[in-house]
This record gives structure tokens, sequence and C-alpha cells, in this order.
């Protein structure tokens, strides 16, 4: 059967899939319907691009209206700002790996500068300081320095991007695992920092608050609302929804861009791309650059939301959350990452700790499943990557380039002897 | 760019003065680096304390301590060289090396009041199974995560890797717990074996410095003289041109992995006996500062992998005694990316598999 005929199958079962998913992460059942439909109608018109963009339409409307329908706090609308959240991350790193093919696995350390970008400006934490700045309600009257969430954002934005620059430049000489290697080390030494900060003093006042963490951060105010509260998430919810739209707006634009082209052609051939005039060094660190800037966004965002820097979160294995998130997806490909990190999402903060949490006393087994989430992301990374490394949403031309790596077959299978890859440039 | 690999360093661009400063550098800052600490540190005992014995007892615990990274960098360091892929997971394949051991500990019926023979005969037994177990399971990985994707693009196996170190992760919450688990101390580790010159030299130091010489020695010889070892280096060097000599280079890679697997079970048993505490996390960190060892001596190459591991064992040794061990992960991974940035190739380096 060609895959003309076969769309209608594809777009109802797509659309029977999206009522179970909805159903089973609790939504609303209206909009688990809704959801249905518009998923199929995308899939059955997916060579239409009037349809798709009315599709697209409608789903943002979709995502608006979605948390009217349900509680304003606790069960579905929970999952629902921390996916968004994640989202943004995700699409950061998707800028990194995925468009740019430069392996980080030192995510982290972004969303701890986000973090602190708003541990540091939006609470008591220089309580010597008296500073506020567009803020209004609890934070106006308390210590420290206490600015408008909008500005720290710029903060985050910009001490990230600096960041992801100073990462990037020691493995501009370096390719592939190294690469991997040396961005894990920063993220390393990031959480470090953050941990042992209330050690390090410049002038007198801490760098951070140890392992005790900075709390409470100010809840998010923005211009002509009150602030958010943490009993009704709806407008955390729109606030992330936004970011994330602005996020996905700025990814496809620079995914068209030359910029993006560029990228895209560093990540086939770094050879080839640097000599049809691609300036590697540019790119590379504009790719850095980019995606810490969403990582810091997101990372500001959760710090206000959850009301702490907290000096545990900021982990390898946090990283990997995120990474496993683009995998997921589809390397490269900009609704699956956000369909990963939604996924991933709710996997690991609602189907791990409280659905499946009690399976393994049922069977007889002694443990606690949740300890474990980061195993099952690991075994999730493996298969993906043996049975399906394109991802679950793949992007055309990742795909391609991978089935020609893999479909290379016997006669090239010895290590990496098909293209010669130089891994450390002296 | 690319170029600069093939190319003898006088072709690079000789722009008068900062080029011969970047050339000293790219020659002797590896070295300037490594020797700050030490030095800084002598200086401070000699004025301080009036000799050093304070910075000779961080060197010989250190040296011990980098006997067993020296065992696991052997591992990333013979892998690299020949698939050239970082095996992420090898730091807790030595975990799982670990906790075999503490397991292994009991079954034999080792406890702290057996004899000396019946020690050594029960460690023996042990570290032999431990390395087994170790040398399988390394090789069940590159079966399993590795070989589909030997042709795949880097990031693949790169992120397989990465998985499985979470799988084994787990593998070893679920066999022991969530938290460190202290072993019985068979060995009476930090006990004093012998006192020169104000430096003392525990159990420890001399079991780890007793079973990684003649391991390395044996490895060695076997990768010099033997015919799987001649393979292994024909592999290294060319892929393609092993199998048209009729080398089974699958074989070959599985031989590879199995070394580094007996190598990182041999470093768990130690660890296990030299810290008498185990845990699943151990694992990542050990790798982590073993890759660096790995890299700091020139990765792909035997010796340089050992001599890494002992300096990185100073390294942080150095930094638990004198700077805080909780930083001591985040200046180890300072060492590596400065070593990153000044010589990617390392101490002992350039022998890539372009330059072999």
């Amino acid at each position: 059967m060609s895959r003309e005929s076969l769309k209608p199958f594809i777009a109802v079962g797509a659309a029977l899939v999206a009522v179970l998913v909805g159903l089973l992460v609790q939504m609303d059942m209206t909009m688990s319907i809704v959801l249905a439909l518009l998923v199929g109608a995308r899939l059955f018109f997916a060579d239409n691009p009037k349809a798709v963009k009315i599709v697209s339409v409608g789903l943002i409307v979709w995502a608006i209206a979605l948390p009217l329908f349900h509680v304003e706090a606790g069960g579905f609308i929970d999952d629902a700002v921390l996916a968004l959240a994640y989202a943004v991350m995700a699409l950061g790193l998707n800028i990194i790996v995925g468009f740019a093919g430069l392996l980080d696995l030192g995510y982290v350390a972004f969303f701890a500068i986000g973090a602190l970008a708003a541990g540091w400006f939006m609470s008591g934490f220089f309580f010597d300081a008296n500073v506020h700045v567009f803020v209004s309600g609890v934070a106006s009257e308390l210590p420290g320095i206490h600015l408008n969430f909008l500005l720290v954002l710029v903060i985050a934005v910009v001490l990230c991007t600096a960041a992801g620059m100073v990462i990037g430049l020691p493995t501009l000489r370096l390719r592939g695992d190294y690469i991997a290697i040396v961005t894990l080390a920063f993220g390393e030494i990031a959480g470090r920092l953050v941990l042992n900060g209330d050690e390090i003093t410049v002038g007198g006042q801490k760098l951070t608050n140890g392992r005790q963490g900075i709390t409470p951060i100010d809840k998010i105010d923005l211009p002509f609302t009150a602030p958010f509260e943490s009993l009704n998430l709806r407008p955390w919810f729109w606030l992330a929804l936004a970011m994330l739209l602005l996020v996905l707006f700025v990814n496809y634009r620079l995914r068209d861009s030359r910029l993006g082209r560029a990228w895209i052609a560093l990540r086939e051939d770094e050879v080839a791309a640097a000599s049809m005039g691609v300036p590697l060094v540019k790119t590379k660190l504009l790719a850095y650059g980019t995606g810490a800037a969403f990582g810091g966004m997101s990372g500001a965002f959760l710090a206000s939301l959850s009301n702490t820097v907290n000096a545990d979160q900021f982990q390898f294995s946090f990283s990997i959350f995120i990474l496993a998130m683009v995998i997921l997806g589809g390397l490269g490909s900009i609704e699956g990452v956000v369909v990963g990190a939604i996924a991933l999402t709710y996997i690991n903060f609602r189907l791990i700790p409280d659905v499946l949490n009690d399976v393994p006393s049922k069977v007889g087994l002694d443990f606690d499943l949740s300890e474990l989430s980061f195993g099952i992301f690991g075994f999730l990374l493996v298969i993906m990557m043996v049975m399906r490394p394109e991802g679950l949403i793949p992007e055309r031309r990742r795909k391609l380039e991978l089935a020609e790596g893999i479909g290379a077959g016997e006669t090239a299978s010895a290590g990496g002897s098909v293209e010669t890859v130089y891994e450390a440039r002296g | 760019m690319e170029a600069g690999n093939h190319a003898p360093p006088a072709v690079k661009a000789p722009s008068a003065a900062g080029a011969s400063v970047k050339q000293f550098f790219g020659k002797y800052g590896l070295i300037i680096l490594l020797l700050v600490l030490p030095v800084a540190y002598g200086a401070q005992d000699i004025s301080q304390d009036g000799n050093l014995s304070r910075l000779g007892n961080n060197l010989v615990a250190g040296l011990s301590n980098g006997a067993i990274w020296a065992l696991v960098a052997i591992g990333y360091t013979l892998v690299y060289g020949i698939v050239e892929l970082i095996n992420f997971a090898h730091g807790d394949v030595f975990m799982i090396g670990s906790l075999s051991a503490a397991g292994l500990f009991g079954t034999v019926g080792l406890t702290a009041a057996t004899g000396p023979f019946g020690l050594v005969v029960g460690l023996l037994l042990t570290l032999i199974l431990c390395m087994l177990a170790s040398g399988a399971l390394n090789v069940m990985i590159e079966r399993v995560a590795y070989r589909p994707l030997r042709t795949a693009p880097k990031l693949a196996p790169l992120i397989t890797a990465v998985g499985f170190s979470f799988i084994l992760q787990n593998v070893g919450i679920l066999w022991i717990g969530g938290s460190p688990e202290g072993i019985t101390d068979l060995i009476q580790a930090q006990k004093q074996f012998v006192e020169i010159g104000g430096v003392s030299i525990t159990h420890a130091d001399v079991l780890a410095v007793g079973v990684t010489l003649p391991l390395v020695l044996l490895l060695t010889f076997f990768i010099n003289k033997s015919r799987i070892g001649k393979a292994m280096r024909a592999t290294a060097q060319d892929p393609e041109a092993a199998r048209l000599m009729g080398i089974n280079v699958d074989t070959t890679i599985s031989m590879t992995f199995l070394i580094g697997g007996l190598m990182a079970g041999a470093g768990g048993l130690m660890y296990a006996l030299y810290q008498t505490t185990i845990w699943f996390f151990q694992g990542f960190q050990a790798g982590l500062i073993a890759f660096t060892a790995a890299v700091m001596g020139g990765i792909g190459n035997l010796q340089g992998a050992v001599l890494g591991g002992f300096i990185i064992g100073i390294i942080q040794q150095i930094s638990d005694n004198r700077i805080g061990g909780e930083w001591t992960p985040a200046i180890v991974f300072a060492y590596l990316v400065l070593i990153m940035v000044l010589k990617p190739q390392g101490l002992l380096g350039e022998e890539t598999r372009e330059a072999g």
C-alpha cells in the first residue's frame, strides 16, 4: 500500500493514541477529544501547508484554553507547567545537539545559571541591598534585590549566553566525544560551584547558600497583573506557554535562516562546511549561546515556580534528562522535541512516582521504582539509539543522515573507517 | 585547521612572538600546570613545618589511589584506541566490579579474622572472579550497545554509552540500595605497613601498587607479544587493512572490551578494599577521573594511561587533603578542561590512528 492510501489510517490511529494519552494524564475528556481531532487533522493534511497552519493555530488556541478545563493547582496542571518549562530547555539543547551536532552533556550548567539569576535578583539573598525595580506585593517590602521577572529573564539570558560561549571556547578545536566530555566537565564544575558556593565569598558576600539553597524566591510579577500565586497555576501555565511559543518561533526561524543552514552543514561535515566558507568559530559559539539562553530562561522560570534554588538539582542526571527528551523526540526535530519533553516530564513526574510505583511491590519485588527512573531513561536512550535513532517524530534530513550511516552495511562495519574523524586537533 | 594533525608542528603559521609563546605553552603548558599544586604546597610545607613529610604522604597516598585510576584508565584508552569511542559506561563497570567484590568476600568466606594465607588465596580468587564478571559485562555492553552502531554517526554510540551508564547505576541501586555501604576492612587498609622518613605507607598502598604493577606489566607484554595483542594493534591502526589481512575485527574489538573490563574489575576490587565503602555512584566519579587520566597521558596510549592515573591520583589526594574533598571533582574537571585547551593529545600522545 502506498503511503498516500495509508494516511487516513495513520491519522485515525494517532487520534486514538491522543485520546488514550489524554485519559492517561487525566486530561479533561473534551480537551482530549479536541486534541485528538487536531492531531488527526495535522497528519491527514500534512501535505497542505495552509491546513497545517490552521491546525497549528487551532493547537495554540487549544493550549491556551487547556488550564480553564482543569483545577487551578494539583493534578494535571502541575505536570503541564513543568512540561512546558522543560520543553523550552529541550528546544535550547536541540539547537546545540540537534541542529549543530555538538553533543552537550553539561546543559545543566545553564539551568543552574538561570536559576541563580532568579535566586540572586528575585529574593532576599543579598540581604544588605535594598533594590526594588517594578515589583509589587510582598516582594516590594522585603530586603534584598527584587527585580521584575522580565528583567531577570533578560539577565538570565545574557548570563547564559556568555556562559555558553565560554563553555564553547575550549571545545572549538575538539570534536565529537571530546566536546561531550568537556561540556560534561563544565556542567559538573557549575554544579559544584553552586553546591559549595557558600565557601566562596566575594567582598563578604557568599556566592550561593550552598546546600541550604536560596529560598524563598519572589513569585513572578508581570506588568499589569497581580503577582502569581502558588495555589493558582493557570498564570504560570500561560506564561510558560508564551515562553514556549516564543522559543518555538525562534527555533523555526533560526532553522530556516542562514545560521540554521550553517549549523546543519557543520553537523553533516565540518570540513566541508569550513571549506564552503562557514565561519566555524562564530557558528559554533552562536549555537552554544542560543541554546544556553533558552536553558537560562527556563531555569529562572523554574526557580520562581519551585520557590527555591536547590543546589542538589544541578547534577549530571538532569543534563541526561533533557538530552533524553531531545533524543526521544528526534534530534533536530522541533515538534518531536516538544513531544519528547512533554512525554518524559509526564513519565518522570507522574507515571513513575504515582502510577507505576506500587507495581514492583505487587509482583513481590522490594524496591522503589522512583529510584530507578534514570535507569529507565538510560534504557530508553539505548533502545532509541539502536532501534530508532531518528526519534519518534524524525526530522527528514536527520533521518537520511542516520540511515546513511547505519545502512552502510557490512562492507565498512569496522570502527569509523568510512569517514576518518580527527578527534583532537593539535 | 584540519591539517594541523597531519602536518609537523613547524608548518603552523609562525607569526612572530605570539606564535613562539603559543608554542612554548603547547609544549610545556601541561607540565607547568601539573607541577603547580605539588610545588606550591611543597614550598608551603617547608616554610611551615620545615620538612616535606606532609607532601610525601600526599604523594604516596596519591600514587596508590592513582594505581586504581590507572587500571580504570587502561580500559578507556584501549577502547578509544581501537574504536575511537569513549566508553562512558566503563566507570560503572568498575563500580559493578566493586559491588561484586563486596558480595564475593562473603561467599568466599573472607572475614576480618581470616589469617594471612587464607586472605591471600581468598583475595586472589575474588580478584579473578571480579575481573571475569566485569570483563564479561563490558563485552556484553559492546555487543548490545556499540556494535550495532559502529558505522552510525559518532553521537549514537556515545548516547547509548551514557544510557548504559545509567542502567548500570540502577543495577547498583537495586543491588545495595541508594546509600553508600560500608564493608569489612579485610586488610586493615589504613594500618601502617612501614614508615620511611616521616612518610607512612599503609597496607592499602602496598596492595594497590602490588596488584597494579604486575597487571600492567602483564598487559604490556600481552599487547606487545601475543597474537591477539598484535591483532589489536593492527585494528587500532587501520581496521579496514586489518580485516583484509584476515584479522577478525569483531573478535578483536570484543577482546579489547574484555581486557578493559578485566582491568576495571581489578580496580573495583582494590577500591572496595582500599576505601571500605562502596556505592552505586562511585563509578560515575571514578569514570570521569580515569578518563581525565587517560586523556592526560594521551588517549590510546597504554603507558600514558598509567602515568595519567598516577598524576591524577596525586592531584586528587593533594586537593582532598589541602583544599577540601568537596572541591576535588571540580578541580579534576578543571584540569580536564585545561588539558583539552593546552594539549589535547596528552603527555605521551600523538599516537592517533592517523599518526600510527
